[in-house]
């Protein structure tokens, strides 16, 4: 199987399961108990914890584990506008956010927070000056992602996280896709609170952190126990943070070299089907965007049917295409760059890994033209422009 | 996700192109929900001569396209106008509930090619009403659409 969809999820690496199996069956203790079988993993905790910190800049008390991404989302977006409701009730964010901002964003609409959402340019980035513009008395939120997980497309975050702290608003940054891809710091980038997730870097799922800046007030979004210093109760998932850990350790190790190798084959990619294949379109920025990610919409045709014909062929790739996600509408990405309807439903997403290579991608060079031409000749858009241009 | 009767019919599509100088033209759909079905009908002393389709869509669509046209080709057109989408979602043993829609628009797009049929030969047909999502379609006719 050819596997180009690390953006959705990733394979745990050999080291990183190996790290973690004897935490399920060797050192299981609860770490909030007393005896030594306990408190070795106390100690592992605040290990994985310094490791996640030191890789964000942060300050170990400033991680919390959650259990990913979603829950570090809904955590900080609900939990600072329960906080700073008596300040303010206006929030800033995109209109290319993940589902896991987007939707706690229109749960507050309607308990009665006003929500911007700032449009992308055709490109998917948002300027610093729009969000500042948009900033008003009662502002108390701005949350940005940092790298767009379909169309890669990478936000300026440190000049955002500049005007957020000038102006005094709490900035949030869904890093998701970022986090193990790019190198960050939260400190000099002005991120107040940042939401990771530990399967998108090679890691285990179920894992997840959300970085809180010191100073900044964050409710607890659960109320229980007192682990992760009563913000987080819950008996800590000691396997998924020692996976974690482990596995931003080995993402973050000769960073540059991977993310120049990727980038190679992902110019690589993009640039021969932009040879191969007539009327498509990339999409997201061409430069500013994740290493890995490749987004093309293919004109006159769907997308889902091209991921059908491609796993058919052992080709493991994703679509913008609504189809695949159980609802009809499609990407509200692509229709926010100013994609027109049947574009979007045309896109196809290969997101590749560290161990992709270039006869990998070639062989969907040589299938992808063939497949897209297949399905162009069966579409009546193909055929209504032909007849148009003849 | 899908039987493998609808990968077999989105594999190996059957009856795809067009018919030149077709007795009746319909296309139903739109982009905006993802599919667009077009279908071309030879229609010789009430029968259902030949059949053609193009669709822009997912596999489910062109499936149901394929299913569909097989169904009809050969039969009457009152017998054709009894192939409702049930009956070609169950000969393609089942879709998922989230492209029961797709069966849907083959049935309006065989009703859509019948009503042109019967606009442009002044008949009527008993039991045919003008489809939901009609497009007033003639080649070279409609160049906005």
């Amino acid at each position: 199987m050819i596997y180009l969809d690390h953006a959705a999820t990733t394979p745990v690496k050999p080291p990183v399961l190996e790290a973690m199996l004897p935490y399920f069956t060797e050192y299981y203790g609860n770490p909030s108990s007393v005896y030594k079988l306990a408190q070795r993993n106390k100690k592992t905790l605040d290990d994985a914890r310094a490791v996640v910190a030191r890789h964000l800049g942060a300050e170990p008390k400033e991680i919390f584990f959650t259990s990913g991404g979603t829950e570090a989302d809904n955590w900080a977006i609900k939990g600072i506008a329960a906080a700073l409701k008596e300040k303010g009730n206006h929030i800033i964010t995109t209109n290319i956010e993940h589902h896991a901002v987007l939707h706690p964003c229109q749960h507050l609409e309607k308990l009665g927070f006003d929500v911007t959402y700032l449009e992308v340019d055709g490109d998917g980035l948002v300027t610093p000056e729009q969000v500042e513009q948009a900033i008003r008395a009662e502002t108390i939120l701005i949350s940005i992602m940092y790298a767009n997980n379909e169309i890669g497309t990478i936000m300026p975050i440190a000049e955002i996280g500049t005007v957020a702290r000038a102006h005094g608003v709490v900035f949030h940054t869904d890093a998701v896709q970022a986090v193990g891809h790019l190198p960050i710091d939260v400190k000099a980038e002005n991120i107040d609170l940042l939401s990771l997730s530990g399967h998108k870097f090679y890691g285990p799922k179920g894992i997840g952190a959300l970085y809180v800046r010191r100073g900044v007030k964050l409710p607890s979004f659960l109320h229980g126990g007192g682990q992760e210093r009563g913000k987080r109760p819950g008996t800590e998932n000691v396997p998924g943070i020692v996976g974690l850990a482990t596995a931003i350790d080995l993402a973050y190790q000769d960073l540059a070299v991977k993310t120049a190798r990727i980038k190679t084959l992902r110019d690589y990619l993009i640039d021969r089907i932009f040879e191969r294949i007539p009327y498509c379109r990339l999409n997201g920025h061409r430069h500013q965007r994740l290493a890995n990610n490749v987004n093309f919409s293919f004109d006159f045709v769907e997308g889902e049917s091209l991921l059908l014909l491609l796993d058919i062929e052992g080709i493991a790739a994703s679509s913008g295409s609504a189809c695949t996600s159980g609802s009809l509408d499609p990407s509200h990405v692509l229709l926010a760059l100013g994609l027109p309807h049947e574009q979007a439903h045309g896109s196809i997403r290969f997101t590749l890994g560290e161990d992709n290579t270039q006869a990998e991608l070639d062989l969907v060079l040589d299938k992808l033209p063939v497949f897209v031409e297949r399905m162009r000749s069966m579409s009546p858009l193909y055929e209504d422009f032909v007849q148009k241009n003849s | 996700m899908y039987s493998e009767k609808v990968m077999e019919c989105f594999m190996n599509p059957q009856n795809v192109g067009e018919i030149e100088n077709a007795d009746g033209v319909g296309t139903v759909g739109n982009p905006r929900c993802g599919d667009i079905m077009k279908i071309y009908l030879k229609i010789e002393d009430n029968t259902i001569k030949d059949v053609k389709f193009k669709t822009f869509g997912c596999g489910a669509a062109i499936a149901t396209s394929t299913m569909m046209t097989q169904m009809v080709k050969g039969k009457s057109i009152e017998e054709a106008l009894k192939i409702n989408n049930e009956a070609v979602a169950e000969a393609l043993d089942g879709l998922p509930p989230v492209k029961m829609h797709c069966s849907c628009l083959a049935e309006e797009a065989l009703q859509a090619a019948l009503w042109n049929y019967a606009q442009k030969n002044q008949l009527s047909i008993e039991g045919l009403n003008p489809p939901p999502n009609y497009v007033a379609e003639e080649k070279g006719s409609t160049e906005e659409n």
